[in-house]
């Protein structure tokens, strides 16, 4: 009697309801309601300092929400353990620590979601390696991560996430500060996850080349949801609901494009 | 090698050997986090612990400072860690706080005590490895082979969460206990140290070989190993000349790691063309051996 061919759970893999959170003492998120099912591709956009990190940083129990509920995988959050369903790409300029790091070093942390305190198998090297494959970085593998780009960190923050062969990819703006071949490389690799069924939720200031790849868009501004739904037709924040008059394509950049305090 | 014949130069010796071993596995990962001047704070907070072991226990003058110093300091590091997560905007201010009250603490309640005299202090704040006793060896040892324990075992958890503390919690790794253990682990190290480089100076045995190490090391484990190398060698030549030259321990070992930092930074620029040149070299192996063996295909391709 299966109807459906692929073997998906009725739950939505983030249902996140009337969520409220504070910095400080300063209110971030005043009631956002983001749900992501399974396969989706979400783009969270909105402008600087409008919650987006912080939504996504909720949605992984960094941020403690202050109120609204929040279950992933359709497990509250709080009881929430099947970590190895979720790879994270977090808002960074750069993979390095304080020390000096291999980019294989780095990119294995990102499998302890599967070998929390066992010892790594070969299992875990075989997805590191495919995991620089699919980001391009497999022949840097063994340089120390202060030697890299910044396009090159990006890549490597996102293969560390991809090293756990996630279900649901969160990134919080994967593109910033990339240059473009490497926003392309990003964007193919993206599109073989996309095209194995992985659900994803990502961040970005504008669709630019993953625009293809996107369902739907949620915009926040100031904490609360004001789009959410098809994504915009144009450029960046040019056909976002809000927006007085639309741009052609070319005005891109200009600034005129403040007003819609969305994108600037 | 008559330096060997004498128990309390052997028993000197082994504790510089722990000492050189354990400081910097713990301290790489407070240099990987950015915390590298967390072992100093704690060797404030622990000089309190001392003080209270002089005015609660002033017969045995090692049995209760140590390890009243111990408590002292793991209790100080865990509230250290307690400000870094809530104390968000004043933390440091909280730190600073903590710090030097620990500091002044200790030498007000060493003064209060009738064994605590100032040369009594000294012995702590700088090191006094020849006074090291059997006892004490059998203390050193258990915290450090725990130290060790800790660093290495727990060596791919640990990296993951002083890298990268956000995306460690994704991975689902218990982050606080996590932190925590760090912070206990280098507690319990700035008081098996405090004997051989006193409390000012154990920081800098946490830190120096880690950074001499990274001057020429790529990988975290290299650093590792290379820093650990790095502690043993100058906590052990350091503790030979002090025996020798009659100059205190401490002192030497951290002029020593200094030495060994300049040496290695200098080290670096031409180590770094030695690689660059390598890899280069690699290629060009591999265009020049191919005209070697097939010249026609490759004019055909330039
Ligand atoms: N640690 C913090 N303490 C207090 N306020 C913060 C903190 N981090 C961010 N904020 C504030 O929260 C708001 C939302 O930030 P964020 O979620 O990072 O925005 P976005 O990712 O959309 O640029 C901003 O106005 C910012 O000033
Ligand atoms: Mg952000």
């Amino acid at each position: 009697m299966e109807e459906t061919s692929p073997p998906r759970s009725d739950h939505p893999v983030i249902a996140l309801r009337g969520a409220t959170a504070s910095l400080g003492s300063r209110p971030v998120l005043r009631g956002v309601d983001l749900t992501v099912r399974a396969g989706e591709v979400v783009a969270l956009l909105g402008a600087n300092g409008s919650g987006k990190s912080t939504a996504v940083r909720s949605v992984i129990g960094q941020v403690p929400l202050t109120g609204g509920d929040l279950t992933l995988f359709g497990t509250p959050l709080r009881r929430f353990k099947e970590w190895h369903r979720v790879g994270y790409v977090p808002q960074r300029t750069t993979a390095a620590g304080g020390v000096p790091a291999t980019v294989r070093e780095i990119v294995t942390s990102g499998r302890l979601a599967r070998s929390r305190f066992g010892l790594p198998r070969r299992a875990d090297r075989e997805a590191v390696h495919h995991a620089l494959e699919l980001v391009g970085m497999a022949d840097r593998a063994k340089d120390s991560a202060t030697a890299l780009s910044g396009g090159q960190h990006q890549r490597v923050l996102i293969a560390r996430a991809l090293a756990v062969e996630p279900e649901l990819l969160i990134m919080d703006e994967p593109m910033a500060g990339v240059d473009l071949a490497s926003q392309e490389v990003l964007a193919s690799a993206l599109r073989e996850q996309v095209a194995r069924g992985t659900t994803v939720l990502l961040v970005l200031h504008e669709l630019g080349p993953l625009e293809p790849l996107i369902d739907r868009a949620v915009v926040l501004r100031d904490g609360c949801v004001v789009h959410d739904g098809p994504p915009p037709e144009a450029v960046g924040q040019h056909a976002l609901p809000g927006h007085d008059h639309v741009h052609p394509h070319a005005d891109d950049t200009a600034p005129a494009t403040l007003g819609t305090g969305l994108l600037s | 090698m008559e330096i060997l014949t004498y128990a309390f130069m052997q028993r000197a010796l082994i504790a510089a050997l722990i000492v050189g071993i354990t400081a910097p596995a713990i301290g790489i990962y407070l240099v990987q986090r950015r915390q590298s001047l967390m072992g100093d704070g704690i060797g404030h907070v622990a000089l309190t612990g001392v003080g209270l072991g002089f005015l609660i226990n002033s017969s045995s003058a090692w049995a209760g400072p140590v390890w009243i110093a111990t408590f002292v300091a793991i209790a100080g590091s865990v509230a250290m860690e307690l400000i870094r997560w809530y104390g968000k905007t004043r933390g440091d201010l909280a730190l600073a706080m903590l710090f030097y009250g620990g500091m002044a603490g200790g030498v007000m309640l060493m003064n209060l005590s009738d064994a605590g005299s100032n040369a009594n202090l000294s012995t702590y704040l700088f090191g006094s490895i020849t006074t090291v006793s059997a006892q004490d060896m059998t203390a050193i040892c258990v915290l450090a082979a725990l130290v060790l324990a800790i660093t290495v075992g727990l060596r791919r958890q640990l990296f993951a969460v002083c890298q990268d503390e956000e995306f460690a919690r994704v991975t689902g790794l218990p982050v606080r206990l996590l932190n925590l253990l760090i912070a206990v682990t280098a507690a319990v190290t700035v008081t098996v140290a405090m004997r051989v480089v006193g409390l000012l100076l154990v920081s800098a045995l946490m830190v120096i070989p880690v950074a001499a190490a990274q001057q020429i090391s790529r990988s975290f484990a290299v650093t590792f190993a290379l820093a650990v190398a790095i502690g043993i060698g100058v906590t052990v030549t350091g503790t030979a000349t002090s025996y020798y030259v009659d100059v205190p321990s401490g002192a030497t070992i951290v002029l020593f790691a200094i030495a060994v930092f300049v040496l290695f930074t200098l080290l670096a620029a031409p180590l770094a063309r030695k690689r660059a040149r390598a890899a280069a070299g690699g290629a060009d192996g591999c265009t020049l051996e191919v005209p070697g063996s097939r010249a026609p295909a490759d004019d055909v391709r330039v």
